[in-house]
């Protein structure tokens, strides 16, 4: 059996990890709150454009043809955004994406390239030998929407080339403080949602259907990029939280455990002493 | 007193939302008024300066372009940044009319002369708002 000196320092190092396991509980339940609010405060924007998209997705075009960013092409390449934290320590969050992306990658006939956002997502993909076409790291727990514009600006860009013909958007979606569920979506070619005839509204275009449609096509990929960066961020947090308090629950029943062998050793050892006393005593009576 | 409700919003957060009896902005094919039971409307927005009036009351908002949509029932802002009178930092919009300007005067070719023009115009409407709003708590 280990000795008393042993296991007080084994105890004290438990305690040390159960105090920074704690702190980084606080610290992210204090930012839970905030980044949820965040995200929600993106709904009404994105709400708003997905369905002005939809009211001038069914416009008839001028030269008949569709907009590049709506036109369904022929797959030869594909394009997943796969969107991770730069920092770990949140349980499976970040794990159960890469797994589900990697999955999804070897489903594919075709390739496919990717553009990952974060360093967890990054460190896994190189490690298993995907093409990466760009890496975003060092993004802000605080994202604002200028910080995810050369995200969107690559996706845009290469799909615009034609350097891939069909682009998913994978991140993690905030669902409850306890869930988070790995999702993968279709970001380009842009599908607009159906509009019920009746709420359909004619609108005056200025200065036409088409130069409208030009700007907010690009816009609305970026609100989509934009709403899962803080779709992550919300996640993140309250992974991060759950995890850290059930790290600091485990370390508290292992010191609990740790005391009770450390009492045991050392009324054992309080006992030998007397009986090693009480045996020399009487040797000598 | 007819009223419209009008929402500002941007990726970010909404900016604005009340009932108001005209709003003032920039379109692409200029400013336009906007008072209650307007025909439906979507256009393209300038960056500049959004005027809403309610009842006697007049606020202005700095707008760096975005979407402006009427509907029957209220107006819409997609605006790409919104920011109100009291938000504005004059020192860098004086800062970033300054970088503006020398581009424009010097044309450097590596340099985006339309994204310079973009700035400047984004600039010189926040100045404007601003010193609006240092005028008007002057006079009162």
């Amino acid at each position: 059996m280990a000795s008393v000196q042993v296991l007080r320092r084994r105890i004290r190092s438990v305690q040390g990890t159960q105090k920074i396991c704690r702190a980084m509980e606080m610290i992210a339940t204090a930012k839970m709150k905030r980044t949820q609010d965040q995200a929600m405060a993106g709904r009404p924007y994105a709400e708003r454009i997905s369905q002005i998209v939809a009211d001038l997705a069914i416009h008839p075009q001028v030269d008949g043809k569709a907009h590049p960013l709506l036109q369904k092409r022929e797959v030869n390449k594909i394009a997943i955004v796969h969107i991770t934290t730069d920092r770990g320590l949140c349980g499976g969050l970040n794990a159960n994406l890469n797994r589900l992306v990697a999955n999804f990658i070897l489903e594919q006939t075709i390739p496919a390239t990717l553009i990952t956002v974060g360093r967890k997502g990054r460190t896994f993909m190189l490690r298993n030998g995907q093409d990466i076409r760009a890496e975003f790291t060092g993004i802000s727990d605080r994202p604002t929407l200028l910080e995810t514009l050369p995200i969107s600006r690559v996706v845009i860009d290469d799909y615009a080339n034609g350097d891939v013909d069909l682009v998913y958007l994978a991140y993690p979606r905030f669902v409850t403080t306890m869930v988070q569920r790995p999702t993968i979506e279709v970001l380009l070619p842009v599908e607009p949602t159906e509009v019920p005839p009746i709420q359909r509204v004619e609108y005056i275009y200025e200065p036409d259907p088409g130069a409208v449609l030009d700007q907010l096509l690009p816009r609305f990929v970026e609100m989509q990029v934009y709403h899962a960066m803080l779709e992550l961020i919300a996640c993140e947090q309250s992974a991060r939280m759950v995890a850290m308090r059930s790290a600091s629950d485990n370390a508290k029943d292992l010191i609990e455990d740790l005391i009770l062998t450390l009492n045991k050793v050392r009324q054992e050892t309080i006992t030998k002493e007397i009986c090693d006393i009480s045996g020399g005593a009487e040797a000598l009576a | 007193m007819a009223t419209l409700r009008l929402e500002i919003v941007t990726a970010e957060r909404t900016v604005f939302a009340d009932d108001v009896s005209e709003v003032v902005a920039w379109g692409v094919e200029g400013q336009l008024g906007i008072l209650p039971h307007h025909a439906s409307l979507m256009t393209m927005l300038q960056p500049g300066d959004l005027l809403i009036k309610k009842d006697d009351e007049e606020h202005y908002l700095v707008i760096s372009g975005g979407f402006l949509e009427v509907r029957p029932d209220k107006v819409i802002i997609l605006a790409d940044a919104c920011e109100r009178a009291e938000e504005i930092d004059v020192e860098r919009a004086e800062a970033a009319r300054r970088r503006a300007e020398e581009i424009l005067k010097t044309r450097p070719p590596e340099i985006d002369t339309a994204a310079a023009e973009a700035a400047l115009r984004r600039s010189l409407a926040r100045i404007k708002v601003a010193e609006r709003r240092r005028r008007r708590k002057g006079a009162m």
